[in-house]
């Protein structure tokens, strides 16, 4: 009979035990989890029974975990994602939690570009730990996309963005995101890209701060090269400060646009 | 003219700059579209802006 292990489909002897095929396959495996569920008491396993055995901590080749993503994003959406390049301005809320995202789908290379330390009222929204309190945004996010997914190629610059440096910090990735706090520095790099670049994309945000409603963030089609998300009304400021769920919502939305741009809809 | 889908109708020719300071806008944090076209901060009071001209502003707000 057919069953999965690990994502892999393998033929066994009927009758064949859960932990004869640990033992089988990987003797050290600590936790064994059969269709969902960690199993602590042997048994007889069925057809198309799906078994996944997993050592605590220990990181998986990169053929194996390439074949567990692909088996989650289907072989044409990996391989595209995979030769994908994405900058990223900016490691706060927004670009923090994007990063996140994209590293999870699998995303080929991040350029990360922050020249700011973590802080701790950076905790209340941004992706980093109490262990990165003190560190560059840049190295500590380095330090977690290895941890989510070790085979995304991470390039960091230590940088504050200007209008002189950001063609040249930018030059060879196809889509930007914008994920800076200030309104100005938002507008300025929006800008520069999109009358100093000939097809570059930039996927910006404006608006995302306070508890208003989730549905009131939208992504819009400014142009082909220029997405905007948020509810361009509520800023940062006293009595409505940026928090978690919110400014997470939008990354999100600029993280699936950029999805959908590299999976060429290029519609809302 | 245009502006963000509203009709807007101004007596004499403006500027961009003169648009922006009309709407109360902030030069540095605004991206301005002229007929698809994204304006330089740096033209922004040499472009003179015609009565048939579809005007995009996209103002932005801080935080992130």
């Amino acid at each position: 009979m057919r069953v999965s292990i690990n994502e892999k489909s393998f033929c066994v002897k009927e009758d064949s035990t859960l932990f004869e095929i640990r033992n089988r396959f990987k003797k050290d495996a600590d936790v064994v989890i059969l269709n969902g569920f960690a199993i602590e008491k042997d048994e007889v396993l069925k057809e198309n029974d799906k078994v996944v055995l997993i050592k605590k901590g220990e990181i998986p080749s990169e053929e194996e975990l390439e074949h567990l993503l692909v088996s989650r994003h289907t072989p044409k959406v990996y391989d595209k994602l995979k030769k994908e390049a994405v900058g990223i301005a900016g490691l706060g809320g927004l670009g923090s939690n994007v990063a996140a995202s994209l590293s999870r789908i699998g995303i080929g290379k991040l350029v990360l570009v922050d020249f700011d330390v973590v802080e701790p009222s950076n905790l209340n929204r941004q992706q980093y730990l109490i262990k990165h309190l003190g560190m560059k945004k840049t190295e500590a996010m380095k330090e977690m996309i290895l941890e989510i997914n070790p085979f995304v190629k991470v390039e960091i610059k230590d940088k504050y963005i200007t209008e002189d440096n950001v063609l040249d910090i930018f030059k060879n990735v196809d889509i930007i995101v914008e994920a800076f706090d200030s309104a100005k520095c938002k507008a300025s790099l929006v800008s520069e890209i999109l009358t100093k670049t000939k097809d570059k994309v930039i996927v910006a945000a404006s608006g995302m701060a306070g508890y208003f409603s989730s549905n009131t963030i939208k992504t819009k089609k400014i142009s082909n090269r220029f997405y905007l998300i948020g509810d361009e009304i509520n800023e940062a400021k006293e009595g409505s400060g940026l928090m978690a769920p919110r400014v997470s919502i939008a990354a999100n939305h600029q993280a699936n646009m950029i999805l959908r741009l590299i999976m060429e809809q290029k519609e809302i | 003219m245009i502006v963000n889908g509203k009709n807007i109708d101004y007596k004499e020719r403006i500027t961009v700059e003169n648009l922006l300071e009309k709407l109360d806008l902030n030069m540095d944090e605004v991206v301005v579209e002229v007929n698809l076209n994204i304006i330089s901060k740096e033209n922004y009071s040499d472009i003179l802006l015609n009565k048939e001209d579809k005007i995009e502003i996209i103002n932005f707000v801080g935080g992130g």
